[in-house]
């Protein structure tokens, strides 16, 4: 068929024309091959130029349209639209950029009307070869997985369910709670983390629409967007989780002890344990590495005093598997472990204690049932609180942890309340940053605190008092200090969990530098991942407090009720397509592509490569590797993308 | 004498480069005319063939720019660029080219100024380098 383009310039109003000569570059179009008309408007993105090109499509029977303006970024979308809306094939669009990489960038008329040629010169060749392209989509399985049940995949789990949507809630611990259920109270408001939380967790455990699988971990994803196929072991309990009650009886008469990780290590669980009281599932678990049955074959002191007969040493782990349309990810945090800053002492000297660690001793249901107590049983007299702890700090943590400002003003806060103690607070920068911050933070000066700016260089404690020495240099005075206290707070980064590395491979999706997993796009898609149809929120994607964390499990959730209330899927068309003519089937495109999209098959009696398109996004790696020039990337084609260097080069 | 004015081809992803690109225009950071992008949708999707063709076509210089190694909206597409990349640099050096005038650089959706210092730099060097001797020859 004839070729006939129609091209379009664009003024942008002064943009672009009051650099480029637009008027030459149309007439310059005009003279180009197989273009029929050619003109230059003042506004092509208004709804007059939209309608300019539509009415030409029509009238002049145009099959192909190119329009020079701001970046496709920008408005590529908008002209596919108008061509769509004209009755022509999307694809058989192309764009010319020539404000933001041409009038802007440039000053001299001349030069950049000339680089404006060659850039609708570009377009223009590439068009005459442009395919027509077919929109498909594909279902949405409404079925969704959380996985982690801390605060933010609790949030996205109801906010989904509420919706009437089954959702798998999976959790790798005994129970879901996560790290805030560890808290004791929430700045800047100090409402007890545990009074929030627990009637959330007690939604999911009797939500008709979630399906809780705690103690188990998800071990291989495979599908796509809509239709993802997951594996997951539901580690075995040694516990019948139809007959367990709760009531805690094993858990008494267990002998075999260990460092409780609810308590941060600040008292001792049993080898049966319920993590903590308000667990969700209430149900008890056998640490298999502790329990000396399963080392010796005698004891079973649990089995002998449960009366619901719950007890199951022969439990196995079980592989349970679950068709999803969408994934959120919600995996949390690990704590950065101070002893990897020997210069703090901590580990080394008592009464150095990490922020966790202090959570917990203030909680009323902690350890010391709320009260803060040195290692003598005594109550301090002065306490250091230092932020900063691996975070802000080349040498561990650039990035800023966000959290230990406010919850170190907390500390100070509630020291005062609790104690008699003198407080001092060691700090770079305050950052209260959030809701309500900025107010605590003035309340809590008010309160008698000591306010040291300057990062702490080492603590040390005296050999003949045990005291512990804080030395710090204060920059608003310019002097070196040197504070003696009873006992120092330490704020640690809050940091990647150590397997985000596996867990990014087994979901595809991308971590940052830092370990984070990262969003599709910073500012303008937060939730999103360079795979379709998974989410994160909260820690996972970086360090937050629990109301951005909570805002960003209910955005996930909300992305993912917009992907199952649409019910379909828009498959990208841009895509590897194969030659099977050509095709050797050695498989290169197989081993190249990180989606496994391509895959070789028999056809016919011969191996050829064949394209998963739910699969393919388009990167166009395997068409590189294709040593036959067999595959090749539809609107990216070899002759596409030479005619754009060509029409480039020359001239 | 009228100065010789190199002309580069850019090769430049969607997602970071091609972005990166774009926000040196939006912040008017000026740089000079003599680079052209070609808009790919990713760099692992740039084949040598293109790079060659831009030199026997008469391109001075050339650009292989993508994200960087941890920004990839296709997980690993530079890893494979990288390796493509090698073979091309050879491959360009037995052509009887200067190694200068084949560049890979990384640079992402939020540097636009090192967009415009790439291109300022790549210039000035072509510029000490002359035209590429593809492109005497195809005038002679």
């Amino acid at each position: 068929m004839d070729r006939r383009i129609g091209v379009y310039i664009c003024h942008c109003g002064l943009n672009i024309a009051g650099t480029v000569d637009v008027a030459e570059v149309a007439r310059y179009a005009g003279t180009l091959d197989s273009v029929v008309i050619s003109r230059d408007y003042r506004y092509m993105c208004s709804d007059v130029g939209q309608e300019l090109i539509k009415k030409d499509i029509k009238e002049l029977e145009l099959n192909r349209v190119v329009v020079a303006a701001c970046s496709p970024r920008m408005h590529e979308l908008t002209f596919r639209n108008a061509c769509r809306d004209a009755g022509l094939n999307p694809y058989l669009y192309e764009h010319a950029n020539i404000r933001e990489q041409c009038s802007w960038p440039h000053t001299d008329r001349e030069l950049a009307t000339n680089k404006a040629k060659a850039l609708v010169r570009a377009a223009v060749r590439r068009v005459y070869y442009n395919e027509p392209l077919e929109v498909k989509e594909a279902p949405v399985n409404p079925n969704v997985l959380v996985v982690g049940g801390g605060i933010a995949g609790i949030q996205a789990a109801l906010d989904i369910a509420n919706g009437e949507h089954k959702v798998y809630l999976v959790e790798r611990e005994p129970s879901i709670g996560g790290h805030m259920i560890q808290l004791d109270r929430t700045f800047p408001t100090l409402d007890c983390s545990e009074c929030i939380l627990t009637p959330k967790m007690t939604e999911v455990r009797q939500h008709p629409f979630i399906n809780l699988l705690a103690y188990s971990e998800v071990e291989e994803v495979s599908g796509f967007v809509g239709k993802f196929k997951v594996k997951v072991r539901k580690k075995a309990r040694f516990v019948d989780e139809s007959k367990c009650t709760g009531c805690g009886v094993c858990e008494q008469k267990c002998p075999w002890k260990t460092d409780s990780e609810f308590e941060a290590g600040l008292a001792k669980r049993k080898a049966i344990y319920i993590p903590f009281p308000q667990a969700v599932p209430n149900i008890a678990t056998i640490d298999k590495k502790l329990c000396v049955y399963f080392k010796t074959g005698k004891c079973r002191a649990c089995e002998k005093f449960c009366e619901a007969g719950a007890i199951d040493f022969n439990q196995v782990d079980q592989i349970i598997e679950v068709e999803v349309g969408s994934i959120i990810i919600a995996t949390g945090y690990d704590i950065f472990d101070p002893r990897l800053m020997p210069q703090y002492g901590y580990g080394r000297y008592d009464n150095i204690l990490t922020g966790l660690e202090f959570e917990r001793m203030t909680s009323a249901g902690g350890p010391t049932g709320g009260k803060v107590l040195l290692k003598n049983g005594k109550e301090p007299e002065s306490v250091a609180i230092v932020h900063c702890v691996g975070s802000r700090d080349k040498n561990y943590h650039e990035y800023c942890s966000r959290v230990c400002c406010m919850y170190g003003l907390k500390y100070a806060h509630l020291l005062r309340e609790l104690t008699k103690a003198e407080v001092y607070e060691m700090y770079i920068d305050m950052r209260s940053f959030g809701e309500g911050y900025e107010e605590f933070y003035e309340r809590v000066s008010r309160e008698g605190v000591n306010f040291i700016r300057g990062k702490v260089a080492e603590i040390a404690a005296d050999p003949v008092d045990g005291k512990l020495i804080v030395y710090c240099t204060d920059t608003v005075i310019g002097k070196a200090l040197r504070v003696c206290v009873d006992m120092v707070i330490l704020c640690p980064a809050l940091k990647a969990r150590s397997d985000t590395e596996q867990v990014a491979k087994t979901f595809t999706i991308n971590r940052r530098a830092d370990g984070f997993f990262l969003e599709r796009h910073v500012k303008l898609d937060p939730v999103a991942t360079p795979t379709d149809g998974i989410f994160i929120a909260g820690c996972c994607e970086g360090p937050k407090d629990i109301p951005d964390t909570v805002a960003q499990a209910s955005a996930a959730a909300s992305k993912v009720l917009s992907l199952i209330s649409k019910g379909r899927i828009t498959l990208e068309s841009a895509i590897a397509t194969v030659d099977e003519t050509r095709c050797l089937g050695c498989g290169r495109c197989e081993e190249s592509c990180t989606f496994h999209a391509p895959k070789v098959v028999a056809k016919n009696g011969v191996m050829v490569s064949e394209i998963n398109e739910t699969l393919c996004k388009g990167c166009g790696t395997c068409a590189v590797v294709c040593p036959s020039g067999a595959m090749s990337i539809k609107h990216f084609t070899r002759q596409q993308i030479t005619s754009v260097v060509e029409a480039l080069t020359e001239a | 004498m009228v100065e010789f004015e190199p002309k580069i081809i850019a090769f430049a992803c969607n997602w970071c480069t091609y972005a990166a690109a774009d926000l040196a225009g939006t912040s008017r950071i000026h740089y000079p005319h003599n680079v052209r992008v070609v808009r790919v949708m990713c760099s692992g999707m740039i084949d040598p063939s293109y790079v060659l063709r831009a030199f026997e076509k008469g391109a001075d210089g050339v650009i292989v720019a993508g994200c960087h190694h941890v920004d990839c909206h296709y997980i690993d597409g530079p890893v494979k660029c990288d390796a493509m990349f090698a073979r091309l640099k050879r491959l360009v050096h037995t052509l009887g080219l200067e190694d200068e005038r084949l560049r890979r650089e990384l640079i992402s959706t939020s540097e636009g100024v090192i967009f415009a210092k790439v291109i300022q730099e790549m210039v000035e060097l072509l510029k000490k380098l002359g035209p590429s001797p593809f492109r005497i020859e195809a005038r002679v």
